[in-house]
Order: C-alpha cells, then structure tokens, then sequence
C-alpha cells in the first residue's frame, strides 16, 4: 500500500472527519445512537454504502452527463440504502426495527453524497472505495464514542449488557435520562469536536469577522 | 459515448440505463428477500404475543422456540360490534384470512374500522376496527386457558401498541406486553420494564358489579384492581390506564368476555 492509498484511508478518521471537522451527517449521530447495538448496524451501513456508492459512482463517471450528475449520484446511493435496508429486515429485523427511518435517511446523509461529489466523481474506483471505506470509519470512530458515553450512563449498560445496576432493578445507578435524548448526543459531539481540535490545533477554523474596537465616537452614544 | 454525453440525447441515455439497470437491481433484492422478512414479521409478533402471556423470556427461550410455543394459540376472529367470533360468510365477505390479518393494516380503511365519537374514544384511538385477532389457549382438557387479546391507545408521544393476556376466566389478567411504543425512555419507556410488567398478572379486571375495575393509579396500588403509576410518567400511566378501560369495556372486548365465559 502506497503512501497516498493508505492516507486516503486513515486520514478521514481523525486529519479530517467527516462529523467532527467536516460536521457532516450530524443528523444520524444523534438519532441512532442510544446503544451500541444500533450504532454499529448504523455505521456498518453507512460504511458500506459509502464505499459501495464511491466505487460504482467513480466507475462510471466519465459516462455520467454534467447537467445530471447530482440526480444519476443520487439513483445510485438511493439503490444501495434500498437494498442495505431490505437485507436489514431480512437478516436483522430486530435492529432494523431500531433503526426505522434511519437506514433509509442514509440516502440523504451528507458523508455519502458529498465523498460521491468530492471524490468520486474525480479518482479511479479502486481509491474511491478506499475513501468511502475511510470516511465511513471516520462516522463510526465518533458514533461509536457518543454511543459508548450514552449507553452507559444512560442506561448503565454497553451492548445492552448491564455494567452499572440500576436503581429500578434494585442497584445503585440512576440513569441520567437526558443522554437518551437527542439533545445529549449534540453536547457530547461538541465536546468531542473540542477534544479533537484542542489536540490538532490546525483544524480550528479561522475567525470569519473581526470584532472592531470600540470607537469614542460609539461610546459616546 | 463519454465525448457527447453532454448532448440531450446522450443525457436521456445515460439516464434511461441508470434508472434500468438500479430498478433490476432493486426489485431482484426485493423479491429474493421477501419471504425471510414475511418470516421475521411473523415471528416478531407471535414473539410478543407470546411474551405478552408469558410464555416467552428472552433470556431462556430462543427464537427457535416461538413456533413451537405458538402452536398452542388459536387466532380467531372477533366482532367487536356483535362480541361473536366472526362467521364463515363475514371472513369470506371481506376476504379474511385468519393466519395472516392484521387489523393495524386495515385501520383506515371505512370496509373495516369506523370513526369513534370523541366521547367514547377514552385511549385516543380515532377509528376502531370492527373485526380484531383475538388468540385462544386451550388447556388439557379443551377447558379456556388463556385469552390474548390486543389492545392499544395513546401515551404521551404516540400510540402504544401491546397485547394483554386473560386467564381463562376472562377476569384475571396473565401478562401485559407492548410491542410498539414510543413513550420517553426511562420514564414511559418503563412500560417494557419486566419488573413494571410483573405487577400484572394475578389481578382482576372486572369488579362484582362488571364494570372494568383495573386501573392504573399514581404511586402504590391497592388490592387486586390497581397497578403502581410510572415515576415521572403521569401521562403514559394514564394512556395505559386509559386504554385497559377502553378495550374491556363495551366498546372494546367486554360484550365478547361476557358471551365467552357465560357459554
């Protein structure tokens, strides 16, 4: 493996996540993340349909017609989420029960669309299903640590194994009812985002405004 | 081909061979994995119908076991209008099968279900369907053993879906069990909570005057009519409270209890 074939791979995990730098497809991180169990049927999906849409989108690129491309990228990805969801509730319905709407909604998640236009469109397929595949595990990398932090003190347990007993079942744990909320998953995502960028200080976004100094003539109003 | 794909007719051809080629694609995933998913609906209802008589633990049953365990249970078809099983002609009439009917699939539609007057619609229901799945126990000796009966009403974000399990007595209830809520996890969510569940059974439904005496109340219950309330669930305590009444009472299952204990 080639230098630039394996930082297509590992970049999009920490250099450039696609939730925590990129703040794409924030919507699913927080819906689907309340017990691993999900979260990890959600992003192998994501992961899958990532690569598998890369890799078609870029194999047929040079046919795709300028004045079409979003609508034919859009088919492709459509016919993947369609067909990962019908194997879901073929092979593991009780999760796909869990995850309802949301393996669909795959289809307008931003990672996929936007890697198809960002990349795919432009690299051979090989490199382009790497890429998916890196930026699908860069979406797990934070589902996986919103989920790990939900679960457990939201429910006191990892993969639905109970770790910290909980008060209604006779133990010592109160749940704290808030990291079942969407709302939780947005405060974690945000904290991560600090975490990451606290460490790696290039990504931190430049000030788009300046805020002017305060004039006499202002003050005296 | 890629030097006058830009052109309209090039445009439409790539278009036309995008949308066969995912169609076929699609509707060979589709048809291919039909059956398996018919499967997993039918054994994730007969699961919780199961569990709803409790006959069914998730940590000492495996799914292997559920079709096993549901052929002890009838399904038959009750009127709720008249509190008879349906008859032949009834099921004929309106194309019936008694294996594969779901009443949730037809709740729209007027042939089945009609609209509930607000007064009488205590469970937040809108419409009622005329003819529901009821599932029969039959004991050793063809005695009734167990009655399970599917019921559900509004909580506090949507309608919770459930079905509760009557010894045969039609008055003491055996389980409760709900298969499809979205009440606030950790709070109303609690009504799948098994500790919450194992308050049920062994307490009666109808008081010595025949009105639906279960209820759910705040805090501690009393006696054999009352459950404990949820801490911090008011509302889907009393969606709960409120759907028991009405599916007992006459609009819901009471006229069919009476005739099937009395003979």
């Amino acid at each position: 493996m080639s230098i630039d074939t394996k930082s297509i791979l590992v970049k999009p995990i920490f250099a450039n996540n696609p939730i925590a730098l990129q703040i794409l497809g924030v919507c699913s991180a927080l819906a689907v993340t309340t017990g691993l169990q999900v979260t990890v049927v959600m992003c192998i999906a994501l992961t899958v349909v990532t690569a598998f849409s890369n890799l078609f989108i870029s194999m047929v690129r040079k046919f795709i017609p300028n004045s079409i491309r979003i609508i034919a990228q859009m088919t492709i990805i459509a016919s993947l989420v369609i067909a990962v969801d019908l194997t879901l509730q073929a092979f593991a319905y009780e999760i796909s029960k869990q995850l309802s709407v949301f393996v669909g909604l795959i289809i307008t998640n931003c990672i996929v669309m936007g890697r198809a236009e960002a990349f795919a469109m432009k690299n051979p397929p090989g490199l382009s299903f790497l890429d998916g595949i890196g930026n699908g595990l860069g979406y797990s990398v934070v589902l996986l640590s919103v989920a790990t932090i939900r679960e457990l003190f939201g429910s006191g347990s990892l993969f639905g194994v109970q770790v910290l007993p909980l008060v209604s079942n006779g133990g010592w744990y109160q749940p704290n009812g808030l990291m079942l909320l969407a709302p939780s998953a947005f405060f974690i995502i945000g904290f991560l985002i600090w975490a990451l960028r606290a460490v790696r200080v290039e990504q931190v976004e430049k000030d788009e405004f300046k805020i002017a100094p305060h004039t006499v003539q202002e003050a005296a109003h | 081909m890629s030097a006058n794909k830009d052109s309209v007719g090039g445009t439409l051809k790539v278009a036309l061979l995008l949308c066969v080629v995912c169609s076929i694609f699609i509707s060979s995933a589709a048809v291919i994995l039909k059956p398996m998913q018919e499967a997993n609906k039918t054994l994730d209802r007969n699961k919780n119908i199961l569990a709803a008589a409790g006959m069914f633990d998730e940590q000492m049953n495996t799914n292997d076991d559920v079709d096993e365990l549901f052929a002890q249970f009838t399904p038959r078809i009750v009127d709720l209008e008249t509190g008879d099983f349906a008859t032949e002609e009834q099921l004929a009439e309106l194309n019936i099968d008694v294996t594969t009917y779901d009443q949730r699939t037809v709740f729209t539609d007027p042939q089945f279900s009609e609209a509930l007057e607000a007064s009488e619609d205590i469970a937040g229901l809108k419409r009622l369907v005329r003819f529901v799945t009821v599932y029969l126990v039959e004991g050793p000796n063809g005695e009734l053993q167990d009655i399970v009966l599917p019921v559900s009403g509004y909580g506090l974000w949507g309608t919770m879906y459930g079905y509760l399990a009557l010894e045969g007595d039609a008055n003491t209830v055996k389980g409760i069990g709900f298969y499809d809520q979205k009440e606030t996890p950790g709070l109303g969510g609690e009504i799948t909570n098994p500790r919450w569940k194992a308050q049920w059974p062994g307490k009666e439904v109808y008081s010595e005057d025949g009105d639906v005496a279960l209820s759910v109340v705040k805090g501690e219950g009393q006696g054999v009519h009352q459950v404990d309330g949820l801490a911090g669930a008011s509302l889907t305590s009393r969606g709960v409270d409120n759907l028991i009444e009405f599916w007992l009472g006459p609009l819901g299952f009471g006229p069919f209890l009476t005739k099937l204990t009395n003979g």
